[in-house]
């Protein structure tokens, strides 16, 4: 897996700090990120692709600083928003997965067929051509996990992926996410979906309240709420 | 395009996309100088065949077609009245013909061939102008159009939920500030998804 270092991470927006002096150092397959509202986790993970720039202090990648090789980091991670919606950037399905391609030097032929590939695995192949604003939400969320992971990345990081869905299609997202070679990072509020995670992060008022083994988190973020 | 593309493998799909447009304009440009009724049933004739060959059931044919029918509900009546009926037939005929063959056009060529051939006609002058940039530009706007039309249906329905009536106004800031808000999101998936490469 890869390290994922936070190094004395701090943000604020404008005055409002977010997070304090962050310290952590992942390289667990699965890792799951939890916290009230409002407690810092989109912006902690958005530092993971350097969509978010940390006002101080340093995210790494594989030993790449995320601020400084924002481009060849983005290539390695595939983030997963919360609104399926907002991350479908074309058409059609198929275009929209193909979209991921772009400008990666591939002839048409390996697009087209990494594109059927990524379709199939997630059961998209009959929708290939239909608009994919039409998909269900359950769709649309396995379009963007075929949008993310056609291009291989070594990451997978999800913005709570399942939080607008129904249980069936959440279950089936979750089970999509724990079963990937890739390395996950997934804020959720949904706990039951943490179950097999090798590693939970319990952020609070924008610092790391408890890190260890999913039980344990989860026993002391359900304190936290109490 | 804009979801309209009817998946198929026939000599029209597989047409290049700027073949494809050129034939579309001079066929439009044909039937316009059309002048004999004869002539226009043999255009209408071909239109059909090619639908054939293309494999277009009817319904989608017709989503395409059908609503000019309407428009010519009221305007060939309008326009016997005044120049007769044979010139009026003319019109919608050519009319007719004339959308069945844009329609047919888009029914076959996705926004991507699309985008191609725009990046392909733009390639002179990639000096200048960054053609694939300017690709992702249209087909973000075609992305766009249902996006702001389910907003659009969203804050109506919302409205009505409510009981409120209102202006125009009342309308148009919640639509904005979405469609905003949207704007931001899609912006920040792009560039997770690797716009800056
Ligand atoms: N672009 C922004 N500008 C100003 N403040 C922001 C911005 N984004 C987030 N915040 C604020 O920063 C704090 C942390 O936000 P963040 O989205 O990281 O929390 P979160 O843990 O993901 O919350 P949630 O569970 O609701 O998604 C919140 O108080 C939020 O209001
Ligand atoms: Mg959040």
């Amino acid at each position: 897996m890869t390290r994922i270092t936070f190094d004395g991470v701090s943000h604020s927006y404008g005055k409002r700090s977010v997070l304090r002096d962050i310290r952590l150092d992942l390289s667990e397959h699965r890792i799951g990120v939890v916290g009230a509202n409002g407690s810092g986790k989109s912006t902690l993970v958005r530092m993971i692709n350097g969509l978010i720039t940390p006002t101080s202090g340093t995210v790494s990648v594989d030993g790449l600083n995320v601020a400084r090789n924002a481009r060849e980091v983005r290539r390695q991670v595939g983030f997963i928003f919360t609104n399926p919606d907002n991350q479908i950037v074309m058409p059609t399905v198929q275009e929209d997965v193909a979209f991921t391609l772009r400008r990666r030097g591939l002839t048409r032929e390996q697009v087209a067929e990494r594109t059927a590939a990524a379709l199939d695995r997630f059961g998209l192949t009959a929708h290939a051509d239909h608009p994919a604003h039409r998909l269900s939400g359950g769709q649309k969320q396995l379009l963007a996990l075929a949008a993310v992971l056609v291009a291989e990345p070594k990451i997978v990081v999800a913005d709570e992926p399942t939080t607008l869905l129904d249980a069936r299609n959440a279950r089936r997202i979750t089970e999509l996410l724990q079963e990937m070679s890739q390395q996950v990072i997934v804020v959720t509020h949904q706990l039951e979906l943490l179950a097999g995670f090798d590693r939970v992060v319990v952020i609070d008022e924008g610092e790391v309240a408890f890190d260890g083994s999913p039980d344990a988190a989860l026993d002391s973020y359900r304190e936290l709420l109490a | 395009m804009i979801g309209l593309y009817h998946p198929g493998s026939s000599i029209i799909h597989r047409t290049p996309t700027l073949l494809k447009l050129l034939l579309l304009s001079v066929g439009v440009t044909v039937v316009g100088l059309l002048g004999q009724p004869w002539q226009l049933l043999v255009a209408l004739g071909a239109v059909f065949v090619l639908y054939v060959v293309a494999g277009i059931p009817p319904r989608p044919a017709w989503q395409q077609i059908g609503p000019i029918l309407w428009i010519l509900i009221i305007a060939v009546p309008l326009q016997a009245l005044f120049a007769g009926w044979t010139t009026a037939g003319m019109m919608a005929g050519r009319l007719v013909v004339a959308v069945a063959l844009a329609a047919l056009f888009t029914l076959t060529t996705t926004v991507t061939a699309v985008l191609e051939g725009f990046q392909a006609l733009l390639h002179p002058f990639r000096r200048w102008i960054d053609a694939d940039r300017v690709g992702l530009l249209v087909a973000l706007t075609l992305r766009c159009i249902p996006l702001v039309a389910e907003i659009v249906a969203e804050v109506l329905e919302a409205r009505r939920a409510r009981g409120t009536q209102g202006s125009l106004l009342a309308l148009a800031v919640p639509v904005v500030v979405r469609s905003l808000y949207a704007a931001d999101a899609i912006g920040e998936a792009l560039v997770a998804r690797g716009l800056d490469d």
